[in-house]
Parts: C-alpha cells; sequence; structure tokens
C-alpha cells in the first residue's frame, strides 16, 4: 500500500543480553498520529532510536517513505525528513530562537563559503511566523535560549521540529518535564501538525493527553509490541491492562 | 478561553527591560579602573594619568601614554582575537606564544638584507637566494606556519578527539622547539626597509585595530561566527543539526595560528629581530584579555568586542603600574588578581541571571 509513511518489520535490538527490543512490526500511514505507550524500561524510547538512527538496530528492517532505509546516523534521518523532539534538548543555549530554529539551515544574503553572510531579517521573520502557526508564544525571541523556562525552551524545540516537518515528526515525551499551560501549548503544536496532515509518533506516559491527541495507541511491554489499537475502540482501562501485562501476554502485531 | 497574554506560567514580560550586552559591564569596568588610576596618580605623585598636565604641550589628553597603551596591547591583542574565537567554540588554544616564536624565525629568515652597511648579513641564514626578497615573501610564508600549526592543532582536536588543552599544550612544546632548533637558537636580524616598516610607528595598532573590526563582523553577521557559539553551547545539537563540527573546528584553529602569526611579524618587525623565545606567555596574556573581557571558558559565550575591551583594561593596568612607580613584580601579582577576579565576578553575574 502506498500510503504507508514508516514500516518497521521484525525490529530488534539487544544490549548484551538485554533484549530492549523484540521483533517490533509497526506501520504509521499518512497523516496518521499513532501513541507509543508502555512502562519504563518497556522499549519505547528504543524503538525511537532505532529508527532515527541514534543507535543501529541489532536485526529487522526498516521501510521510510516506500524505500528500505538504513540511515548511518540521526542526521540522515532528519535528511530523509524524520524530525525528532529528543528527551534532551537539542538547543545551543547561548543562541536566540531565530539562530536556533535555523541551526544547520541558515538563510545567507551572500554566500561565502564558511564566511556566508546570514540573512538575520528574514530568519527573524520566518521564526516569528513558525512561532504563530505553532501557536508558541515567546515573549522576546532575541534573548538566548539559556534564559528562557524549561517550558519556552521545550516550545522552541517543538516549534523547530513542527516548521520545518516534511515526512514525519517523533517526539519522545515532550511535555514531560512541563507545567499545565506549556503541556496545552506543546498539544497545539500536535493538533497543528494533524490538521496539516503531517504523521506523528508520540511517547508518552501521559493517557489523557495520548487518548486526546491521537489516532491509534501501540503498546510496548517487556521489549515487545502488545497490542495496537485504535482510539475509539479502546479505553484508559484497556491500555492499562495492557501495558501492565494482564492483557496481551501473548503478543500482538501492529 | 482567554489568549494567554505573554508567557508561560503566567510569567510578565516588559519589553522595555532588555539585558545589558555583557561588553557593557566590561566597559565600565574599564572607565572605572582608568578613573581609579587617574585618582591614585594625582594623590600619589601629584601627576594625571590621563590628562596633558605638561606646560608647553598641545591637547587635552597625555596621548604619549595613550598612544603606548594601545601600542603595548596591540600585538598580544592580535593573538586574542584568535583566542577568542577559539574559547567560544569550547577550546583553548596555549600554542599561540609559540607560534609567535616559529614564525618570527621563519618569517625573518626570509625577510633578511644582503647587505648592512654596506658588509654581508652576518646573521644570514640562507644564500643569497633568499635576501631581498619582496615583503610579501616572508608575510605570505609567515602566515603559513602559523595555519600549518594550527591546523595539526584543529586537527588533533576534531578528528583525534585529544583534548585542546592537550593538543595545543604539545604544539606549544612543539613549535617553542622548531623556533630554536631554525637557527640553533641564534637570534636572526637586519631584515628588509620595507618589513621593517610594517611594525613602526602606531601601524601594529591600526593592524589590530582591522583585524578586529573584521573578526566582530565576521563572528557577529556570518555562517561562521554563528556556527562558533553553537558549537560552544551545545555541541552534540549543533552536530546533529547538520553541522559539520570536526571541519569548524579546524578552520577555527587555522585562523587563530594565521592571528598568531601575524602578530608575529609585526613583532618581529617592530623589534628588527627574530628570537627563538619571542612571544613567551603571549598565549596566557591573550587569554587573560579575553577572559577580562567576559569570554565565557565553557564556550559559547565572549565577544570580539568584549576582548578589546579586555585588551584595553590590560594595557591600562600594566602603564597605570609604571605610572605610579611601582615595581614591576606588582604588576604580575595584581595581574593575577584580576583574571581571578574577573571569572570569579562573572560567575556571580551568572548566578544571579539563574536565579532571577
Amino acid at each position: 500500500m502506498s500510503d504507508i509513511i514508516l514500516e518497521t518489520r521484525g525490529l530488534t535490538k539487544h544490549y548484551g543480553g538485554v533484549h530492549a527490543l523484540d521483533d517490533a512490526n509497526f506501520t504509521l500511514r499518512a497523516g496518521e498520529h499513532v501513541a507509543v505507550v508502555g512502562d519504563n524500561g518497556a522499549g519505547k524510547s528504543t524503538f525511537v532510536r532505532q529508527i532515527t538512527a541514534v543507535e543501529q538496530r541489532t536485526a529487522g528492517k526498516v521501510f521510510f517513505d516506500g524505500q528500505d532505509v538504513s540511515f548511518a546516523g540521526p542526521l540522515q534521518a532528519r535528511e530523509a525528513g524524520i524530525e525528532t523532539v529528543f528527551q534532551t534538548l537539542a538547543l545551543a543555549d547561548d543562541l536566540d530562537v531565530p539562530s536556533n530554529l535555523f541551526l544547520g539551515r541558515e538563510l545567507y544574503k551572500l554566500r561565502l563559503g564558511p564566511f556566508s553572510i546570514l540573512d538575520r531579517k528574514t530568519m527573524r521573520e520566518r521564526t516569528l511566523e513558525a512561532l504563530k502557526t505553532t501557536a508558541v508564544k515567546i515573549p522576546n525571541v532575541d534573548n538566548p535560549i539559556r534564559n528562557m523556562s524549561g517550558g519556552q525552551r521545550q516550545c522552541v524545540s517543538i516549534a523547530r521540529t513542527a516548521a520545518f516537518a516534511s515526512k514525519l515528526v517523533i517526539m519522545d515525551e515532550p511535555t514531560a518535564a512541563l507545567g499545565v499551560q506549556e503541556t496545552a501549548q506543546v498539544e497545539n503544536i500536535i493538533r497543528g501538525l494533524k490538521e496539516r496532515g503531517v504523521p506523528l509518533i508520540l511517547v508518552s506516559h501521559n493517557l489523557r493527553q495520548v487518548f486526546d491527541l491521537v489516532d491509534r495507541i501501540v503498546v510496548f511491554r517487556r521489549g515487545r509490541i502488545v497490542a495496537s489499537l485504535r482510539r475509539d475502540e479502546t479505553d484508559g482501562n484497556d491500555i492499562v491492562s495492557y501495558i501492565t501485562g494482564v492483557k496481551g501476554s501473548e503478543g500482538a502485531a501492529a | 478561553m482567554t489568549e494567554p497574554t505573554h508567557g508561560l506560567g503566567g510569567l510578565k514580560y516588559d519589553p522595555t527591560k532588555k539585558a545589558r550586552p555583557q561588553e557593557f559591564n566590561v566597559f565600565i569596568a574599564f572607565v572605572i579602573i582608568v578613573v581609579v588610576f587617574e585618582l591614585l596618580g594625582r594623590l600619589i605623585i601629584g601627576e594625571s594619568f590621563l590628562f596633558n598636565t605638561r606646560e608647553g604641550t598641545e591637547g587635552l589628553f597625555n596621548t604619549q601614554r595613550l598612544s603606548i597603551i594601545i601600542l603595548q596591547v596591540a600585538t598580544v591583542g592580535i593573538i586574542a582575537l584568535g583566542v577568542t574565537q577559539v574559547i567560544i567554540t569550547g577550546g583553548i588554544d596555549l600554542s599561540s606564544g609559540s607560534i609567535v616564536g616559529a614564525t618570527a624565525m621563519v618569517a625573518m629568515s626570509f625577510a633578511q638584507t644582503a647587505l648592512v652597511n654596506g658588509n654581508p648579513n652576518p646573521k644570514a641564514i640562507f644564500g643569497e637566494w633568499a635576501m631581498d626578497l619582496p615583503v610579501l615573501l616572508p608575510i605570505l610564508i609567515g602566515l603559513c606556519v602559523g595555519m600549518l600549526a594550527g591546523l595539526i592543532n584543529g586537527a588533533l582536536i576534531a578528528y583525534t578527539k585529544i583534548p585542546p588543552f592537550i593538543a595545543t599544550l604539545g604544539m606549544m612544546v612543539s613549535a617553542r622547539g622548531f623556533a630554536r632548533w631554525w637557527s640553533t637558537g641564534n637570534p636572526i636580524s637586519f631584515p628588509t626597509e620595507s618589513y621593517n616598516a610594517i611594525g613602526t610607528g602606531m601601524r601594529p595598532v591600526i593592524v589590530f585595530i582591522a583585524l578586529a573590526v573584521l573578526f566582530h563582523l565576521i563572528m557577529t553577521y556570518t555562517r561562521y561566527g554563528k556556527h562558533s557559539y553553537a558549537i560552544g553551547s551545545n555541541e552534540q545539537a549543533t552536530r546533529m543539526s547538520g553541522i559539520n563540527v570536526d571541519r569548524h573546528k579546524v578552520l577555527v584553529y587555522v585562523i587563530a595560528g594565521m592571528l598568531a602569526s601575524i602578530a608575529a611579524i609585526v613583532v618581529s618587525s617592530k623589534g628588527q629581530t627574530a628570537q627563538a623565545n619571542m612571544g613567551v606567555m603571549y598565549e596566557l596574556d591573550a587569554i587573560a584579555m579575553a577572559v577580562i573581557g567576559g569570554i565565557s571558558l565553557q564556550g559559547g559565550r565572549g565577544s570580539i568586542v568584549g576582548t578589546v575591551i579586555g585588551a584595553l583594561i590590560f594595557g591600562v593596568i600594566i602603564s597605570g603600574f609604571t605610572f605610579l612607580k611601582l615595581d614591576a613584580y606588582y604588576q604580575e601579582m595584581v595581574k593575577g588578581v584580576i583574571i581571578i577576579s574577573a571569572v570569579v565576578l562573572d560567575q556571580w553575574r551568572q548566578k544571579g541571571r539563574a536565579r532571577s
């Protein structure tokens, strides 16, 4: 089928003797938002790290956009169109918001190799636009990120991802350290992605959030995918029983 | 639902209250130090530090003293420009003083005149072929020495992941050894007229200011500057953003080496001689200037403007002590105290900012 954006077949990762991820079969369709849930150590982050090529998988295949891919690193994954918000922030603290948003994809007035002259005005304008479309409120974009709260920084990080999102966005617990209002902002950004038809993999512990936002919920347990349920065909209790292993210990294909 | 006005978590933001640039604080420190010397001068020895008090001379300021101050710091200031860039990327360069020695020796050997007062040059290193060459040649050869040393520094740091402190410490020792080996420890003298001309009068100051302006523009408006700050801020994030961090680091060290070479050409021209131990301790003075100018040794923060003011503070302190007729021993001791105070003050300010 041509509307499959991402597919993993038998994706496996062992750390020495630890089977962090075992035979994960997963598909993501165009425009679909999928949540990945599970207890700590269930293999959610490991799963994400194999897709974004932060780590190299032990076995299995990843198909992205119809191609059998094997990225050498997160950079190649990003160039292919997978934008990721990592648990650890990937921002340069001493730079302002536009510089962070455009880090590595700066716009230039004049190209002179390494001494190319930056087009700061356009980058600033586009930053304001991007923050507007993603509904992120940053009081002063010209301040270094260092002086901002954790929530604001996370919003910059997410706005950066959302602004350049092309084919797939992955967020690994984007609201883990955020306050109520900041969490609401991040959720708005996610809704914006849905409207724009950008597919999303959301790793989250927050079931309320998951049920609010996504189309489908994939449950990890002990390194395996134990359930893949449409949001309207399940409920919180159901998900919890999969997470804790009351249900679905026989394993299921996603 | 009401539109949240600003901010997150109810934080209010006042756009009229913009943080002062750090350079402003450094400049205030500079002014205070000048005023202190002015007052001390009037109190202790009854002379003015800043103003012209001599009978029969024109002008409001004591231009002679002021030009000595800036001339004194111009050479090391040129090095400090490169050191500033290195520290902004989170590195350190201990080799610049030795690069000065090595470059001075090599450049001077290609800048010699054939005849000194009608006799053959007594300090000749090479034969006739290396005599009376056009001045551009020793300059270019000199720049190559520094850039090569910087290339080795940068390549070691970027590709073998040796800490910058160790890599440049090795270069510091080796480049000094090279400078001594070059003429088996003998000084090289009697350069051509045109080579001599480089360092005469206030020209070192012009070179320093021109380079400071150039690198200020580069650090502020170009990709090179932006990526330097990014690497110093968060190297991992910069790498993940698709920036070739390793190549960038090599370039930064090459530029630092080149600037050390320019300083070497200026200083050897000014002294009309090159000696193997030229530039000893310059690297530490240059780092001190950058630190006084508000740079963070963790990288990511600091600026060319700050370093230039840092260099001026450095110069004022040295001249100020001479002016007050205090022993050179005090100079050195107080220099150390000032460097440490600059860092302590910076850390206090950082902490204050983090709390607010």
